[in-house]
C-alpha cells in the first residue's frame, strides 16, 4: 500500500471548519494520505486526507484547526499513509495518542513502520479462541468466561468502578495451563488524568508497569486524535503478539470518547447521520478496531481486548454500547443498582454474556460441571429477581415456599458469589464450589439444568455423604 | 466512448470516474493502477459513480478506470460446495495462499478452480441430435459425497445436441456442443450469471412442505415452508447467529448457503471448524458436504458486503435449478442495509427514515422474492421441482423492532421469529417469543403435519399455544395477588405452561443431543406434556392440591426427556407414559 513518496507542499487552504480543512489546487494527492500542517506560529499539526477529487482535498486535523489560517499555513502531503514505528523497546513506555513518546524517554528506534489501518484477518486464518483465562472474579470466570483472543467489553456508567475492575482483570488474568502472564497495551481516549493515574499506579504497584505499553490521549488532549489512538495501540499489540509471541491484553478506555470524535468529524462533513447524530458507518468503523482481537493459526501470540465504555445515561440501547454489543463477543454490564448497594464488582450477570464461553469451559479446560452450574445459577438468579419484583407488589406472604427459596437464593448469590474484594483472586474451583453451596439451598428437583450424574458427583448433599 | 476513464474523486468506498460515457449501470469496473474491483451504481453524463469492493486508501484522482462491459456475475459449476468465499465469490483459502493471513486488496483469484478435473457422466436420455432447452440436464458430476451436481443448459439457450462428451474435465473444458440456429456452440460445465438478476424458472408453487429445522419452537409452533421466507430480528446477544447456525446444521434442505454478512470473523471460523466435523442427521455425511459459505465480515469492505447476499442467493438458485431444496441463512441483513445506507450517503441521495435510502423497502422485497418453491426451467417432458428458502437475521438498533429494516422485512416475509432480550437475559434459549412470533405458513402446512402418523399434530400445537396465552393472562393476576391466591385449576395451568416453556420450548444448541430434535420426538414430547396436564387436572378435580402434584417424580423425568436421542425416543415415550400413569394412579389411591 505504498504511496508516492514525493512530498508536496501547498499554502492553498480554502476553508477551515471544525476539525477539517479544505486544500485546493493540489495534485497527486492520495485518499488516506498523511498530512503535516504548519501554522503561521510554527506549530506543527497532523492530518489525514478524508476525501480527494482533482484539485481539492478534505483533510481532518487531529489537533484541531485553531491557529490555522487560509494564507500562510503550509500543508505538506507526505506521500505516505498513517504508520507507527514499532519495536520491542516500546514495552514499558508511554506514548501520546499519536504514538509519540510522552514519558520524556528517547524516540523509538523502529524495527518496522506499520500501517495503523489493520487489514481484515482472513477467517480461514483465524484460530477459534478457546483457552480459558482465569481472572479470579466469580461473575466472570463462573458465569461469563473470558478466553484468550476474545473481545469482551465492560459496559459501565459515569461513577462506576469499571477502572478498578479492568485493573483487577489485568492484574489477575492468567491462563491456567501455561501460567503465562499477559502484557498490557493500554489506550486511553479522553479519560481524566486522575483515571489514567489510577491505572498507572495500579500497574506500578504490582510491577506490571514493566510489561505495559500505554498510549494516552487524556481529556485535555486534542479530541480528534482519539480516532487514531486505538489504531496505534492495536497495531503495536499485533506487532508484539505476532512478532514476539506475546499474549496481549488490550484495554481501550473510554470508547465513548472515541465515538464522540467520530461524530464530530461526521458532523463537520455534513454527512447524513443515523441514530442520535452518529455516522451510519460507526458499526463498520468500530468493527475495524474490535475485530483486530483474536488468534491466528501458526502464530503463538494472542490479542484479547477489553474495551471500556460508559453508557450515556446508563442506557444500554444508546448507539455506542448497542453497536459495540453487536460486534464484540459478549459484554460485562455493570449495574448502578448493585453499585449503590455497595456490591463490588457490580456485574449484573443477567445482561452480561460471553459468547465464547462454551468452547472455553468443561472437562480439561475448567471442570465438567461448569456449564451446568453456570446455567443453573443463571436461571435461579433470574427467577429470584422476578420474585423480588413480585414481593414489592404483593408482599412476601403471597409467595409459595418454593418462590421464597428463590428469593433468598438471589440475595445470597449477590452477597456471596458476586461480591468479592478488589484483591480477591478466586480459583475456578473455588468459584464453582461456591456456586454449588448456593445451589444446595434450592430443592434438588429444581436443578433441571444440570445433568443427573453431575449432581450426584458435585452436589454438597452427595459429596458430604461420600 | 472510451473503455477507459479517469478517477475524479475518492470518498471512502465510492469513487467518481470521468470520461465514462457509454458505461452501463452495475457494470464491473477496474479502478486505479491496481485494478481494484468495483461496480457502477450511478451514471451522470460522463461521470460514473463506482462502489469499490476493496480498500481505496492510496488511490489518486487521475488514475485510470477500465470498463469490463460485464455486470457483477458469479461462476456456477462444480466446486461451489465445500468452498468458502468472500462477498464477491473469491475463495478465501486461495486468497490466503496468495497473500497470507490478512486480506489485502488487489488479489485476483478465480472463483472456481480451473485445474481441478471432475468426472462428467452425460445424461442417458440426452443423446446426439436431441433438442434441448435452458435448464435441461446435460450430465452430472459427483461434486461431494451427497450432492450430484447437474450440469444444466444455461437459461435462454436452446438447440440440437451435436456432441456430448464423457470423462474428466475442468470447469473450463467443453463438455457438449450444441447447434443454435446454424451456429455451433460449445458448452462448459461452468456458466456465469449476474448476481442482481434472479435466475428464471417456469412457475412458482404454493408452499406445502415444511423445511424442518430440528428446533422445537420453529417446527412445532412457527414452521417455515420449503421455498418460504423468514426473519429473525433481535437485539445483540439474543441468539440470531446461533439460530442461523442451527438452521444451517439441522434443517432438511439438501444444499445450504450460509452468508456471514458484516458479522464477526470468529463466527465464520466456528462454522469452518464445525461443519467438516458435524454429521448431517439426514444423509449421515458431514455437513460440509452440502454447504457453501460466504463471508464478508464486518471489517471487510462494505461494498462487497452489499453484494454478498446477491452472490449467495444466486448460488442457491443455481442448485434449485438442479432440483434441490436449498436454504440460505443471511446473518445479518441489517449489515447489508447499512452498507446500502453508507453508499447512498456517499452518493448524497435524499435520505429516508433513519438515513436509509428510500429504495430500502423495494430492495428488501426484491431479495426475498427470489425465494420460492418452483418448477424449474427444463423441457416440457420433465417436471423438476426445487426450492430456495431464505432466512434473514435482522439486528435492530437498541433491539427496537419499529426501525425501518425490521419493519420492511416483516412486510415481505412469511415467518417472524421474534427474539426477546428478556428471555435471553434469563438464558431461555432459543429466545423466540411465543407471544410475538408468527408463521403465515401454518394453514398451508397443516395437512402435511397432520399426516397419518401424527393426525392431531396441529391440535396439540394449538392446545399448547392456548395454554401459553392463558399463562400470560394469569401472570398479570399473579403480579397483583401472588400465585398462592389462584384456584388450584389455574395453578395447574401455570405449571403446565412452565413445563411447555422449560421442557419443550427451551432447547440448548450446545447440548450434544438436545441440539437436534426430530419431528417425531417433538410430537411425542408435546403429547407427554399434555397428558401430564390431563392427569393433573383429574387429580385437581378430585380435590387433590398442587403441592401434592408438584413433588411427583414424573416432573423430573419430563424435564429430562429432551436429553433422550431422537431415535430412542419412541421407546422412551412408552416408558414415560406408563410411569406417569402409574404414579398418578398411586397418588390418587393414596389421597382418597
Ligand atoms: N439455542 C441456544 N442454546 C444455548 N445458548 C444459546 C442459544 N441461542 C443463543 N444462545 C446463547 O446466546 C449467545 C448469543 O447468541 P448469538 O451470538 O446467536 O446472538 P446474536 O443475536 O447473533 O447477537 P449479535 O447480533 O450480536 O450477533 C450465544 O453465545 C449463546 O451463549
Ligand atoms: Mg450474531
Amino acid at each position: 500500500m505504498a504511496v508516492d513518496t514525493s512530498a508536496r507542499e501547498y499554502t492553498t487552504i480554502r476553508e477551515a471548519a471544525g476539525p477539517l480543512i479544505v486544500v485546493e489546487n493540489i495534485e497527486g494527492v492520495a485518499y488516506g494520505e498523511v498530512v503535516k500542517i504548519v501554522t503561521p506560529d510554527g506549530e506543527e499539526k497532523n492530518g489525514q486526507v478524508l476525501e480527494v477529487s482533482s484539485g481539492l482535498a478534505v483533510v481532518q486535523v487531529f489537533e484541531g484547526t485553531s491557529g490555522i489560517d487560509t494564507s500562510k499555513t503550509r500543508v505538506r502531503f507526505t506521500g505516505d499513509i498513517m504508520r507507527i514505528s514499532v519495536s520491542q523497546d516500546m514495552v514499558g513506555r508511554f506514548f501520546d495518542g499519536l504514538g509519540r513518546p510522552r514519558d520524556g524517554g528517547p524516540e523509538i528506534i523502529p524495527e518496522d513502520r506499520l500501517s495503523v489501518i489493520g487489514a481484515a484477518i482472513n477467517p480461514t486464518a483465524r484460530d477459534y479462541p478457546r483457552e480459558f483465562i482465569q481472572t479470579g472474579i466469580s461473575t466472570i470466570d463462573g458465569m461469563n468466561t473470558l478466553v484468550r483472543g476474545q473481545k469482551l467489553p465492560i459496559f459501565s456508567g459515569a461513577g462506576m468502578p469499571h477502572n478498578a475492575l479492568a485493573a483487577q482483570i489485568a492484574r489477575q488474568a492468567k491462563v491456567l495451563s501455561s501460567g503465562e502472564p499477559f502484557s498490557v497495551v493500554f489506550a486511553a481516549m479522553g479519560i481524566t488524568h486522575e483515571e489514567a493515574s489510577f491505572f498507572i499506579h495500579d500497574f506500578e504497584r504490582t510491577g506490571a508497569i514493566e510489561r505495559i505499553v500505554a498510549f494516552l490521549n487524556l481529556a485535555d488532549d486534542p479530541a480528534i486524535e482519539r480516532i487514531i489512538t486505538p489504531k496505534m495501540a492495536l497495531t503495536t499489540a499485533e506487532f508484539l503478539a505476532y512478532e514476539y509471541d506475546m499474549h496481549i491484553l488490550v484495554i481501550l478506555t473510554d470508547m465513548t470518547n472515541y465515538c464522540e470524535a467520530l461524530r464530530e468529524i461526521s458532523a463537520a462533513r455534513e454527512e447524513v447521520p443515523s441514530r442520535r447524530g452518529y455516522p451510519g458507518y460507526m458499526y463498520t468503523d468500530l468493527s475495524t478496531n474490535y475485530e483486530r482481537a483474536g488468534r491466528i493459526k501458526g502464530r503463538n501470540g494472542t490479542i484479547t481486548q477489553i474495551p471500556i465504555l460508559s453508557m450515556p445515561d446508563d442506557d444500554i440501547t444508546h448507539p455506542i454500547p448497542d453497536l459495540t454489543g453487536y460486534i464484540t463477543e459478549g459484554q460485562f454490564v455493570l449495574s448502578r443498582d448493585l453499585h449503590r448497594r455497595g456490591i463490588y464488582p457490580p456485574v449484573d450477570v443477567l445482561p452480561s454474556l460471553s459468547r465464547l464461553m462454551n468452547e472455553g469451559i468443561g472437562p480439561e479446560r475448567t471442570r465438567e460441571d461448569h456449564s451446568g452450574v453456570s446455567n443453573q445459577l443463571y436461571s435461579g438468579y433470574a427467577e429470584g429477581r422476578d420474585m423480588r419484583d413480585l414481593v414489592a407488589v404483593v408482599g412476601e406472604e403471597a409467595l409459595t415456599s418454593r418462590d421464597k427459596k428463590f428469593l433468598e437464593f438471589a440475595d445470597e448469590f449477590e452477597k456471596r458469589f458476586v461480591t468479592q474484594s478488589r484483591n480477591d483472586d478466586r480459583s475456578i474451583e473455588e468459584t464453582l464450589d461456591l456456586g454449588w453451596d448456593l445451589l444446595a439451598a434450592l430443592p434438588e428437583g429444581e436443578l433441571k439444568r444440570i445433568d443427573e450424574h453431575i449432581i450426584k458427583k458435585y452436589h454438597p448433599n452427595y459429596r458430604t455423604k461420600a | 466512448m472510451g473503455e477507459e476513464g479517469v478517477i475524479e474523486k475518492i470518498s471512502g468506498p465510492l469513487i467518481i470516474a470521468d470520461k465514462m460515457r457509454g458505461c452501463e449501470m452495475y457494470e464491473v469496473i477496474k479502478v486505479g493502477e491496481e485494478g481494484l474491483l468495483g461496480e457502477t451504481i450511478r451514471l451522470d453524463g460522463a461521470l460514473a459513480y463506482v462502489q469499490v469492493y476493496e480498500d481505496t486508501t492510496g488511490l489518486k484522482p487521475g488514475e485510470p478506470v477500465v470498463r469490463t462491459k460485464a455486470p457483477l456475475s458469479v461462476e456456477l459449476g462444480p466446486g461451489i460446495l465445500k468452498n468458502f468465499f468472500d462477498g464477491i465469490q473469491r475463495p478465501l483459502e486461495d486468497i490466503k495462499h496468495k497473500v497470507g493471513d490478512y486480506i489485502t486488496r488487489g488479489v485476483r483469484v478465480d472463483a472456481l478452480d480451473r485445474t481441478k478435473k471432475w468426472e462428467f457422466t452425460p445424461t442417458p436420455a440426452v443423446e446426439e441430435g436431441k433438442e434441448v432447452v435452458g435448464g435441461d440436464i446435460l450430465g452430472e458430476v459427483p461434486e461431494t459425497k451427497v450432492i450430484k451436481h447437474k450440469i444444466l443448459v444455461p437459461p435462454g439457450i436452446s438447440g440440437k445436441i451435436l456432441e456430448l462428451k464423457e470423462g474428466k474435465f475442468t470447469v473450463d473444458d467443453c463438455v457438449a456442443r450444441i447447434q443454435i440456429g446454424g451456429e455451433d456452440v460449445e458448452l462448459k460445465m461452468m456458466q456465469k450469471w449476474p448476481v442482481r438478476k434472479g435466475r428464471p424458472y417456469k412457475a412458482k408453487l404454493d408452499p406445502e412442505v415444511p423445511l424442518l429445522t430440528g428446533q422445537r419452537i420453529n417446527d412445532t409452533f412457527f414452521p417455515i415452508a420449503k421455498g418460504g421466507t423468514g426473519a429473525i430480528p433481535g437485539g445483540f446477544g439474543t441468539g440470531k447467529t446461533v439460530m442461523q447456525h442451527q438452521l444451517a446444521r439441522w434443517s432438511d434442505a439438501q444444499v445450504i448457503v450460509y452468508i456471514g454478512c458484516g458479522e464477526r470473523g470468529n463466527e465464520m471460523t466456528e462454522v469452518l471448524e464445525d461443519f467438516p466435523k458435524l454429521v448431517d442427521p439426514y444423509s449421515g455425511e458431514k455437513l460440509m458436504e452440502r454447504s457453501t459459505l460466504i463471508a464478508n465480515t464486518s471489517n471487510m469492505p462494505v461494498a462487497a458486503r452489499e453484494a454478498s447476499i446477491y452472490t449467495g442467493i444466486t448460488l442457491a438458485e443455481y442448485y434449485r435449478d438442479m432440483g434441490y431444496d436449498t436454504a440460505i441463512q443471511a446473518d445479518s441483513t441489517s449489515r447489508w442495509a447499512e452498507a446500502l445506507r453508507e453508499i447512498s450517503g456517499r452518493l448524497e441521495e435524499m435520505p429516508g427514515e433513519e438515513g436509509y435510502p428510500a429504495y430500502l423497502a423495494s430492495r428488501l422485497a426484491d431479495f426475498y422474492e427470489r425465494a420460492g418453491r418452483v418448477k424449474t426451467l427444463c423441457s416440457d417432458s420433465e417436471d423438476r421441482i426445487g426450492s430456495v428458502t431464505v432466512v434473514g437475521a435482522v439486528s435492530p438498533p437498541g433491539g427496537d423492532f419499529s426501525e425501518p429494516v425490521t419493519q420492511n422485512t416483516l412486510r415481505v416475509v412469511g415467518v417472524f421469529w421474534a427474539l426477546d432480550s428478556t428471555l435471553a437475559d434469563r438464558r431461555h434459549f432459543p429466545a423466540i417469543s411465543w407471544l410475538r412470533s408468527y408463521s403465515l405458513y401454518l394453514g398451508d402446512l397443516r395437512e402435511w403435519f397432520n399426516k397419518p402418523s401424527s393426525p392431531d399434530f396441529t391440535e396439540q400445537q394449538e392446545e399448547m399455544m392456548a395454554l401459553l396465552q392463558k399463562e400470560s393472562e394469569l401472570q398479570e393476576i399473579v403480579q397483583l395477588v401472588g400465585a398462592d391466591a389462584l384456584p388450584p385449576r389455574e395453578r395447574g395451568t401455570l405449571e403446565v405452561a412452565r413445563m411447555i416453556r422449560e421442557d419443550f420450548l427451551q432447547q440448548n444448541a450446545y447440548h450434544e443431543i438436545d441440539s437436534f430434535c426430530s419431528l417425531e420426538k417433538q410430537y411425542l414430547m408435546a403429547r407427554i406434556i399434555l397428558q401430564w396436564y390431563n392427569h393433573a387436572n383429574e387429580l385437581i378435580e378430585r380435590g387433590i392440591g398442587m403441592e401434592k402434584i408438584d413433588v411427583m417424580k414424573i416432573k423430573g423425568t419430563i424435564a429430562r426427556m429432551k436429553y433422550v436421542p431422537s431415535d430412542e425416543f419412541k421407546a422412551k415415550y412408552e416408558e414415560i407414559m406408563r410411569a406417569m400413569k402409574d404414579e398418578f394412579e398411586a397418588v390418587k389411591k393414596r389421597e382418597e
